[in-house]
């Protein structure tokens, strides 16, 4: 064809680049509009109640277990960790402190996020794709239905109320984790452990983390349910748009982490 | 005085022009059967009928009332007028067949909730099943789903209705079933229709009116009978499911293009 230039491979390199950073901001756009369709048809009738209180239930005490034990485990962890090293300069006394902190201000909410981005994020794109490569959701468009309305606005306001409340119990057993493990494994002082991990702890570090842990909430359902919306192509496109799902909200969830950290120092 | 009118739809995917400039009018009351081969674009003009997809030009008057132009929330309005039964069915497949016949019914309050099983055993009884309420899509047959998913379309007594392929897919005898079944809600309930099909048998049976969507354009319409003795060779090529003709002539001459137009770019890579 006479309109085909030869190309070099920088060029081509930098064409692919170009085109994927295109996609993305295109991604983001998409995203932006689908919430602000949530926010004009949030208060409009029929109520929706029944099928937000459906989604609670899938979002958050389908997601209970795997939470808690990734919640006790991680406690465990950090335990163990600060001990050998505050062990060093003679400071295992802080190790409750440590715990709690870190717990409750950061990997609380984080883990309790990769884990819902994992579970309910693929959970939803499947489900919603599935439902889109199938017709279902212009089916449900033509039984004067908005899709957005009927299925993305219960997933969003469900999993925002609902990880919040699985993150109290997340830090509720990581701290119970790390405590079993200092004073039934290490040998700690069992009073002074629980003494320090009041001593430092203040409310703050506590609803920062549930801050967190709702906004979390709210854009891994968001993600997730604009790549099923947008998922085309059968059984393949219904599964590249579950990892794309997962992959997107697992990163978004790291990534406003650190922002809304900086934020609320 | 017509339900439907079309008047120069023009729909395009990126550089694909699907629909260019297509006239279309559905009389009230009356069948009107949409033939074309596969990929010819008719689910885009049914699509663009019922608002599923917008168009890029043209209009489309409902009622008089010009749909193209409508937001959200007026479509809403006028989709309460459609019915569609989809091609694969489409059931909601996280419900029983009761609550995906009643779907609807409950989204718009149609009925108190204690009458709903009753409105939904009748729907069901019209088109000729009964006693499956609890069952799941899954467990149902390819025939059976396009049953329920016709009773789920007609449940909120729609004044039109859109059949997207309706017998595709099915065994000749259950195929029949349903163009009994399309006749039968067009006498009973007096339902303007449009079916887009290329199963001609069907089309022949359930049609007052064919017309044959070409290249994105409807390039004749007319009663079973005329187009069964149309002059036109393209359509006659189709209804008669000739091999040789002039849409597969044409078809091979752009198949013959892309592969001249193919090896220089081929000599170029190697």
């Amino acid at each position: 064809m006479a309109d085909r230039v030869k190309r070099n491979g920088l060029s081509v390199v930098l064409e692919k680049f170009g085109t994927r950073v295109f996609r993305m901001v295109e991604d983001l756009g998409n995203v932006f509009v689908l919430f602000l369709q949530c926010l004009t048809w949030l208060f409009r009738p029929p109520s929706e109640i029944r099928n937000i209180v459906k989604q609670m239930e899938e979002v958050g005490i389908r997601s209970m277990p795997v939470v808690l034990v990734t919640a006790t485990f991680t406690g465990m962890v950090i335990s163990l960790q600060s001990w050998s090293g505050f062990q060093r300069f003679q400071a295992t006394s802080l190790v409750g402190s440590v715990v709690a902190l870190s717990i409750t201000r950061e990997l609380g909410p984080v883990f309790a996020g990769l884990m819902v981005s994992g579970r309910v994020g693929a959970a939803m794109a499947a489900e919603l794709g599935t439902m889109k490569v199938t017709e279902q959701i212009d089916a449900l468009v033509t039984l004067a239905t908005n899709p957005v309305k009927y299925l993305v606005i219960p997933r969003v306001v469900a999993s925002t109320v609902v990880l919040p409340i699985l993150v109290v119990f997340a830090d509720l057993v990581g701290i119970l984790g790390g405590y079993f493990v200092a004073v039934y494994l290490l040998g700690a002082n069992p009073y002074v452990y629980v003494n320090k991990t009041y001593q430092y702890l203040e409310f703050k570090d506590i609803y920062t983390g549930l801050i967190k842990a709702a906004v979390f909430g709210f854009l891994i359902a968001l993600i997730s349910c604009y790549n099923g919306f947008i998922a085309e192509g059968g059984a393949e496109g219904v599964g590249r748009a579950t990892t794309r799902a997962v992959v997107a909200s697992s990163m978004v969830v790291l990534i406003s982490d650190y922002f809304m950290t900086s934020f609320m120092f | 005085m017509p339900t439907i009118e079309i008047h120069g739809l023009c729909k395009r995917f990126g550089k694909n022009v699907v629909l260019d400039g297509l006239d279309l009018t559905v009389p009230r009351g009356k069948n009107t059967v949409v033939i074309g081969g596969s990929g010819t674009g008719k689910s885009v003009l049914i699509k663009c009928v019922v608002g599923l997809l917008r168009a890029d030009a043209g209009e489309i008057r409902i009622d008089g009332e010009d749909v193209t132009k409508m937001d959200e929330r007026e479509l809403i309005r006028v989709r309460m007028k459609f019915g569609m039964l989809f091609q694969g069915s489409a059931l909601f497949d996280s419900m029983n067949v009761g609550d995906n016949v009643a779907f609807a019914l409950r989204r718009l309050h149609r009925y108190p909730e204690h009458q709903i099983p009753n409105v939904v055993e009748e729907k069901l009884a019209l088109v000729g099943l009964r006693d499956l309420q609890h069952l799941m899509p899954s467990e149902l047959s390819g025939g059976m789903k396009k049953r329920v998913g016709l009773a789920r379309a007609i449940a909120s007594e729609p004044e039109i209705l859109l059949y997207d392929e309706p017998t595709t897919g099915l065994d000749p005898i259950m195929a029949d079933v349903i163009n009994d079944l399309v006749i039968r809600l067009r006498e009973s309930l007096g339902v303007t229709s449009i079916s887009i099909t290329h199963d001609m048998a069907s089309a022949y049976k359930i049609a007052d009116f064919i017309a044959m969507l070409y290249k994105g354009k409807i390039i004749e319409v007319g009663t079973p009978d005329q187009i069964r003795q149309t002059a036109n060779p393209v359509v006659s090529q189709f209804v008669e499911g000739r091999a040789q003709g002039p849409i597969t002539a044409e078809h091979e001459e752009f198949v013959r293009f892309v592969h001249r137009s193919g090896e220089p770019r081929g000599q170029e890579e190697h």
